[in-house]
């Protein structure tokens, strides 16, 4: 009864879906939805026209998406860490750690094989680096802050999954997250008392166009998302091994 | 050949709309938690997917400006791939969070069947 019920809502939210995208086409230089006389166009977007059009002037970043993340919508970004921020905090709060002492239900899991153990050992490092690499040419190539500290907490799942007693220190990672929120938030301030806008790029030079060096702050902001999220995902990831 | 113009112009929008219906679907019949979590997910993943398809245009590339050859008349429009950007980070803070309830009330009912859940049945 419930399917029958879920497959006749699903139908017609199929017809409505259908009825409205039909017009459109992948791909196009226009979205192919006709309005009242003419249809609706991709190339004149206003908005999206200046980012394209003004980021060398005024970001110095190759990356156009880094440049809208971290600097046209810089305070955005901020919210968006205060989001991640919240749901790592409510997480911690709901799943409080219980310290089990008796050593029989550590023994009587399954160790990981040596290969697992040795892979995850050499892959590590690597996968860090990887990870490393991703946050800090945010604004060169694709990724970036959010996307490297993902990797970074892939590097520690590994390390957890071939470890049964492998030990992250809280302490530590809670003070690498709480500073580099800290950071973050100060180095926008600064722009904001002292300039008149939040994060302000040109407070270090801007050097060169599509080289490490360059588009002022922004790799800076993204190498501090970038420990933020590793930390605090990190974080994240052992709650829930300590509950399982 | 009017049929493979067809399914290229439609392929990703299909897709993404599929990816929706799979997981109103789940959400709406499953009742595992776990599997109503991954219908959120789906959800969340087609919607993204739909964004990003929407804002492509054939032939340009990526907003990137890495080579001299690179201007603004041939890449595509930066602003769905932004938000797309924090969509993802913002789904995964949701998923994160829901997580840890389910575990809480996992420990707490020793099951995961809302139907057996005294308080959530519907």
């Amino acid at each position: 009864m419930k399917k029958i019920i879920a497959t006749l809502i699903l139908l017609v939210f199929t017809f409505y879906v259908y009825n409205t995208i039909k017009g459109f086409k992948f791909g196009h230089d226009f979205i192919g939805a006709k309005t009242q006389n003419k249809t609706i166009s991709k190339k004149i977007e206003p908005a999206g026209k200046h980012y394209l059009e003004n980021n060398k002037l005024e970001n110095n970043s190759a990356n156009v998406i880094t440049s809208i993340v971290v600097s046209y919508r810089g305070f955005d970004t901020l919210g968006e860490v205060t989001v991640l921020f919240l749901a790592a905090t409510g997480l911690g709060v709901i799943l409080t750690i219980v310290r089990k002492e008796d050593d029989d239900e550590e023994s009587s899991e399954r160790e990981p094989s040596l290969i697992v153990k040795t892979a995850a050992r050499i892959l590590f490092p690597l996968i860090f680096l990887f990870g490393v690499y991703v946050f800090i040419h945010g604004h060169l190539t694709p990724g970036g802050g959010f996307q490297g500290g993902t990797i970074i907490a892939t590097a520690y799942l590994m390390m957890f999954l071939s470890y049964s007693n492998f030990k992250i220190n809280h302490t530590i990672f809670k003070s690498i997250e709480s500073l580099s929120g800290l950071t973050f938030i100060t180095i926008g301030l600064v722009g904001l008392l002292g300039f008149g806008m939040f994060l302000k790029l040109d407070l270090i030079p801007m050097g060169v166009f599509n080289s490490l060096f360059s588009a002022g702050l922004i790799p800076v902001v993204y190498i501090i998302v970038g420990f933020k999220v590793g930390s605090e995902l990190t974080a994240v990831v052992d709650s829930y091994r300590e509950n399982w | 050949m009017n049929w493979i113009e067809t399914v290229y112009n439609y392929s990703y929008f299909v897709g993404a709309f599929g990816l929706i219906m799979i997981g109103l679907y789940a959400v709406m019949v499953k009742t595992n938690l776990i599997k109503i979590l991954i219908g959120i997910n789906l959800i969340d993943v087609g919607v993204n997917i739909f964004l990003v398809s929407l804002g492509y245009i054939k032939g340009k590339g990526a907003p990137i400006f890495s080579s001299a050859k690179i201007n603004p008349a041939n890449v595509i429009d930066p602003i769905p791939q932004a938000l797309v950007l924090t969509a993802i980070v913002i789904g995964l803070a949701v998923t994160a969070l829901s997580l840890s309830v389910i575990i809480k009330l996992y420990g707490h009912y020793k099951t995961l069947d809302i139907s057996k859940i005294r308080e959530m049945r519907w």
